[in-house]
């Protein structure tokens, strides 16, 4: 049997581009200056041949099962090889030309990192094939290895890497219970020692292992099977969450709390614009319209600025715990009134006409038109922070009023927001108004023909997602203090429709780890930043190429797809008999 | 007075003038069939008797009472009840609840899973795959299920448009079998179908629509011999 070389040459090639895409962009270079394992590896050089072992995993697929383990290797390398082919390319014109012209971030050290600090262009080139082919060559040797191994080796890496990338929080988290000489057993400033990064990737992975192989056993002697006390271990797991949540901000410091704000804010958009997307099928682009008007409510009346009611009228009966409910309340008539218009229309183009309204809110918060009310480009400053209601109330207390302006105290008024939308949109979901709009999500002149009143459930679907999008938007002028049209942007819109969609469609815990990898990684790994839209849209194109459900799939569409893997396929019917039918006209 | 009644609507799409005065009555019990070629105008008169388009000329009544004004989801609770072209299933919703869907304007619980024991002894194949998704059910059986849903809402007229199209010739003749038993069991339908021939076996009564005109209407029997139907329809020359 002659081995098919061409797509293992095409994967080959594909790996070079997408690594010489990297290393173009600039992502290359500035990810090499963090740290993974002390002096032994950059998530640079990790970045650098990824896509070649992934490569060299993945073109071998077929040949996984022939006896020939050569064969399988001499295909992994020539993976290798073709993947090294652009980026040679690319250091030899490098060596020629002076690209930086054209290609601002093709630097001298990016030249360096992809020829291993070497001196001559020889044996720079020579490391990189080298080192390429030998990337390729470890991706198919991934493949031979027997599954279950395979998986616990995985693990391990997966451990190291995760670990040595968010070195800082990790260790932020871990101070709180050791003393910074423990932790510098394992951590040099932000990254892991050598030794210690060996020990967790054997620890991950032996464990891994053990409970591959054991875990059965363990897992159903572990497991009680009696109905009262397994109901017990899952309120235990749910008490054992509340309290993780309650004491998170205290874990990982006031800086990361301060991600956690912001993750916990598009989280709170993600559960509202999910009731619109997810749960009716309506595809809103315009969701920043929301976030807008419940920010300007609670800037307006609660500013102490020249903008605020109290400078206007004097009168100071505003506070952040009272306007929080106007902000909603207004949101929601925002909704319904934009929503109106918009019933009738399906698909593409109510995602066109939202679109228009996204634009319309940042106009007008911009314009000189609504300038003396929502000062115009200069925004609302000075909004105050939350005070909790009561300890302001008491004349006593004047001394003593609790402000949380703490990113560690505003993460409870965002936990509770978040708590509150999930328990309203799943009561929702699992009700009779779920299932209306789940029929019209699928269709909707059926779901009418079924007696369904679809205005109705779209008009609701829309306020209640409004209304969320207002929550957020009032805390959001309420953390920041001041707020610009700027903030308003199509790009909230976005992010949130973003990650809904790396989620799952429907999901709330797919909502809560879409905001984390598209929110809070970002934020952590400061070098993501300026990457953040390449990188949505690389996820967003690999996510619909791969996983389509998204991450964590809400029940229906996992059901979804493992019926379609697991029973028979729907037999073709042939086409109706011609003969039977002449049709007239 | 029919139990059903059309007169004379006319319905646009923009300034498509897609049915120029229909006018067609349904007695109380009968099958009565639409038939007419692609583009004819047959989904159209069902969409503007079931309240999914608004006709802007004519009249439908039910019993005498004017059915206008009702919006489609209104028009459940009030006897009319719909095949869609195409079927229509929820396919991301199991057999059973699609079938509890079609019974949303219900609130008899009672009622309602004893309706769908009843469709499951009317389609047995539905009953053996009650849990699965309806998307992933063939043509027939997705056709059985449509069926089935729409007799969820105990309808006084049943809407059905094209329960043939794209079915093999063999289910083709089981779904009409059911349609005829349904039939007899209390359940007016009108019956909308490119396939003469089938339609014009179950049917009592018909009428041919062409280019948004009623061109003839006749009983069953006469229209199957009628000439022009023959040729047109039948495929007999
Ligand atoms: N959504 C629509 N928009 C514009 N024209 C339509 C639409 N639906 C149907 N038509 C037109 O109306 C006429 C009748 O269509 P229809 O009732 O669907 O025919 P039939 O069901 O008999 O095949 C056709 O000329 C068709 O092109
Ligand atoms: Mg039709």
């Amino acid at each position: 049997m002659t081995t098919n070389w061409k797509p293992i040459i095409r994967m080959g090639l594909l790996a070079g581009i997408i690594t010489l895409y990297m290393a173009v962009v600039g992502m290359l270079e500035s990810f090499s200056e963090r740290e993974v394992i002390r002096d032994f590896v950059t998530l640079g050089q990790i970045m650098l041949v990824f896509a070649s072992i992934t490569a060299g995993y993945l073109a071998t697929r077929r040949l996984s099962d022939a006896q020939n383990p050569l064969r399988l290797l001499v295909s992994g390398a020539i993976v290798g090889l073709m993947s090294s082919l652009p980026l040679l390319v690319l250091v030899l014109l490098a060596s020629q030309l002076e690209l930086r012209d054209i290609l601002v971030n093709v630097t001298r050290d990016l030249i360096r990192i992809l020829t291993f600090d070497q001196e001559s262009l020889l044996t720079g080139g020579l490391m990189l094939l080298l080192v390429f082919t030998a990337a390729g060559t470890v991706g198919a040797l991934i493949r031979s290895i027997s599954p279950r191994l395979r998986q616990s080796l995985i693990f391990g890496v997966a451990w190291v890497l995760g670990i040595g990338i968010l070195s800082e929080l990790v260790q932020q988290i871990l101070q709180q219970v050791f003393d910074r000489d423990a932790l510098r057993v394992v951590f040099i400033r932000d990254a892991l020692k050598p030794e210690a990064a060996l020990a967790i990737f054997v620890i991950a992975a032996v464990l891994d292992y053990l409970w591959l192989s054991q875990g059965k056993v363990l897992r159903s002697r572990l497991t009680p099977t009696a109905p009262g006390p397994q109901r017990n271990l899952r309120y235990g797991g749910f008490a054992l969450l509340a309290l993780l949540l309650l004491v998170l901000p205290w874990l990982v410091g006031t800086a990361t709390s301060d991600v956690l704000t912001s993750v916990g804010l598009y989280i709170l958009m993600g559960l509202g614009l999910n009731i619109a997307v997810g749960l009716a099928g309506l595809l809103d682009l315009g969701y920043v319209t929301n976030f807008a008007v419940g920010a300007y409510v609670m800037g307006v009346l609660t500013s102490t600025g020249p903008l605020g009611i109290d400078a206007k009228t004097g009168l100071a009966i505003f506070n952040f715990w009272l306007v929080l409910p106007v902000s909603l309340i207004v949101a929601m008539f925002t909704g319904l009134i934009l929503a109106v218009p918009v019933l009738r229309m399906r698909g593409d183009y109510l995602a066109i006409a939202t679109l228009g309204f996204g634009e319309i809110i940042r106009l007008l918060a911009i314009s000189d038109w609504l300038k003396p009310v929502i000062g115009g480009a200069q925004g609302i400053l000075f909004i105050p922070k939350p005070e909790f209601l009561g300890v302001r109330l008491l004349p006593q207390a004047e001394i003593f009023p609790l402000i949380l302006n703490d990113p560690q105290q505003i993460y409870y008024v965002i936990l509770a927001a978040c708590l509150f939308a999930i328990f309203v949109s799943t009561r929702l979901n699992n009700s009779r108004t779920g299932r209306q709009w789940m029929a019209i999500r699928e269709d909707e002149d059926v779901a009418a023909a079924m007696g369904i009143n679809t205005a109705k459930a779209k008009l609701l679907a829309f306020t209640l997602s409004a209304a969320t999008g207002g929550l957020a938007g009032g805390i959001f002028a309420s953390k920041l203090g001041t707020i610009f049209p700027n903030s308003f942007s199509l790009l909230v819109s976005v992010n949130v429709l973003s990650l809904i969609i790396i989620g799952g469609m429907g999901s709330i815990p797919g909502i809560v780890i879409g905001a984390f990898v598209l929110i809070g990684l970002p934020e952590i790994l400061r070098e993501f930043d300026q990457f953040r839209l390449l990188l949505y849209g690389a996820l967003l194109i690999v996510m619909m190429l791969a996983r389509p459900e998204g991450l964590w799939p809400s029940a229906i569409h996992r059901r979804e797809m493992h019926q379609t893997e697991d029973d028979s396929k729907p037999i073709a019917e042939p086409p109706r008999d011609a003969t039977v039918v002449v049709a007239g006209d | 007075m029919a139990l059903l009644e059309v007169t004379n609507i006319h319905a646009y799409y923009g300034n498509i003038h897609a049915l120029k005065g229909i006018s067609l009555k349904v007695e109380e019990g009968e099958i009565v069939t639409l038939i007419g070629g692609n583009g004819a105008g047959k989904s159209t008169t069902l969409r503007s008797i079931c309240g999914l388009m608004k006709p802007r000329q004519g009249s439908i009544t039910l019993r005498g009472e004017d059915l206008m004004p009702y919006k489609a989801n209104q028009l459940v609770s009030r006897g009319i009840a719909m095949v869609p072209e195409g079927r229509g299933v929820f396919a991301k919703l199991s057999v059973t609840e699609n079938l509890e869907l079609g019974a949303f304007h219900r609130s008899d619980t009672d009622g309602i899973v004893k309706d769908i024991d009843y469709a499951f002894t009317l389609f047995p194949r539905l009953g053996e795959r009650r849990h699965q998704l309806a998307g992933t059910m063939s043509g027939g059986e997705q056709q059985m299920l449509a069926i089935a849903r729409a007799l969820m809402a105990r309808p006084t007229v049943l809407l059905m448009d094209e329960p043939s199209m794209g079915l093999a010739p063999v289910l083709v003749e089981t779904i009409f079998d059911t349609i005829g038993q349904v039939n007899k069991e209390g359940t007016t339908i009108l019956l909308v179908e490119q396939n003469a021939h089938i339609a014009l076996q179950v049917a009592h009564r018909g009428y041919v629509i062409q280019t948004g005109e009623i061109i003839l209407s006749d009983t069953a029997q006469a229209l199957r011999r009628d000439p022009t139907v023959q040729k047109a329809y039948l495929g007999i020359d």
